[in-house]
């Protein structure tokens, strides 16, 4: 469920952060607590909750007292910008890397993307 | 605050040293995993902790006080021993009973229902129990004791993956609501290991790891490719493991600095490498440093 190839508050931040992506917490509700997110995932309290402080810090969620976090508000954009700056190495890096070994031209890559692309 | 503290504590029977100049520090409110092999020294240490045997030398601070014969001390203490001896006719009701005598925070709601979850039938002479519901009983004991610092020695053994993941859910949210200091010794530790905190690795008697689950997590990578890139690759770094397969060959190496970046940009795969397999290659490659120098 988790990706185990960064370290697991890291893993947990980005999963929040894709629920804050594609609308399933939308911005001014509330995410799930540290022992839920720590029930549900499995994990031990203190990484769930050092996940959470994690997008704090990053201005995604906001702190409120008693209540607990919140979606930002403007988290979605902030999280896209970001994201968008990732992409390049995240994605487009290793598909280049990839390609190279299979001898493909960057011709045959841009009409691959063309018709794999929806409309 | 320090739940545990030792300090060039040491354990001999005989002439083999059990444990063998330990010092810890283990904090309050955090799960920390007592990890090593069969004879590594996992439950003497723990009976040194919880005053069932005594040190041949050093100092232990439990709880900030000395545990041996500490009735204050020991009333905050649960030790879950894997081979737990009881009375004879005992039956696991009588065993809570009077656990429910020896705790002061004891839940009896919470045994409830553990006994209902685990299936645990509660009548039946223990003598007469699988060695699963054994440990269902040792289980449901530390669980339902709340004490402050609970150790649980190989609380798995016998259980099958439905009462394990009981186990570990439950353990989880009961610690969640009521934080404690857990100090868990297991040979299960892809299992557990997104549960530690904190991770302390004994072989021989002596602290092999003593440090931060997520800093383990992180602390090595596995590189595979070409045999000769590999081994290029890794050249005279810390190599944990080295396995090939014809001309392919896969390293387990200390995660230093941009070595994931740099072992990529040379075309090799990586892969992180888990707890308990970090864990392996720890201890074997203790075994054979020791083993050079004797």
């Amino acid at each position: 469920m988790l990706d185990e190839s960064k370290p697991l508050f890291i893993a947990v931040a980005d999963q929040i952060e894709d629920g804050v992506l594609d609308g399933t917490y939308p911005e001014e509700t509330p995410v799930p607590s540290t022992n839920e997110l720590a029930a549900f995932l499995r994990i031990n309290p203190a990484t769930a909750g050092k996940g959470l402080n994690r997008l704090a810090d990053a201005g995604v969620l906001v702190k409120r007292r008693g209540v607990g976090m919140f979606v930002a508000p403007g988290a979605t954009d902030l999280v896209r910008r970001r994201r968008r700056e990732d992409f390049r190495q995240a994605y487009i890096a290793p598909l280049l890397r990839e390609a190279d070994h299979l001898g493909l031209t960057t011709q045959e890559l841009i009409t691959m993307l063309t018709e794999e692309a929806p409309r | 605050m320090t739940a545990v503290q030792t300090r060039s504590l040491t354990k001999h029977f005989r002439d083999v040293a059990a444990i063998d100049g330990v010092d810890l520090d283990l904090d309050e409110g955090r799960v920390h995993g007592l990890l090593g092999r069969n004879g590594a020294g996992k439950t003497t240490l723990m009976k040194l902790l919880t005053g069932q045997v005594f040190a041949t030398s050093g100092q232990m601070r439990v709880l900030g006080e000395a545990p041996v014969e500490n009735a204050s001390v020991l009333a905050r203490t649960c030790f879950i021993q894997e081979s737990q001896k009881y009375p004879d006719g005992f039956r696991p009701r009588d065993v809570l009973r009077i656990a429910e005598g020896l705790y002061p925070a004891w839940d009896r709601e919470l045994a409830r229902e553990l006994i209902g979850e685990f299936r645990l039938p509660e009548k039946r002479p223990i003598a007469k129990l699988s060695r699963g519901q054994l440990s269902a009983v040792g289980i449901i004991l530390g669980l339902a004791s709340r004490a402050p610092v609970t150790f649980f020695d190989e609380p798995y053994l016998g259980l099958d993956a439905v009462a394990r993941r009981l186990f570990f859910d439950r353990l989880l949210a009961d610690f969640a609501e009521h934080p404690r200091t857990v100090i868990l010794s297991t040979h299960h530790i892809d299992e557990v290991s997104n549960l530690l905190e904190h991770v302390v690795l004994l072989d021989g008697g002596r602290v092999v790891i003593d440090a931060e689950a997520e800093e383990l997590q992180a602390a090595a990578i596995e590189v595979s490719g070409r045999a000769e890139e590999v081994r290029e690759f890794v050249g005279d770094a810390d190599l944990l493991h080295l396995q090939e397969i014809g001309a392919l060959a896969t390293a387990a190496v200390h995660a230093d600095r941009g070595r994931a970046e740099r072992a990529r940009a040379a075309g090799l795969q990586v892969a992180p490498v888990s707890l308990q397999n970090y864990i392996v290659h720890r201890t074997n490659t203790a075994v054979e440093q020791t083993a050079a120098i004797s």
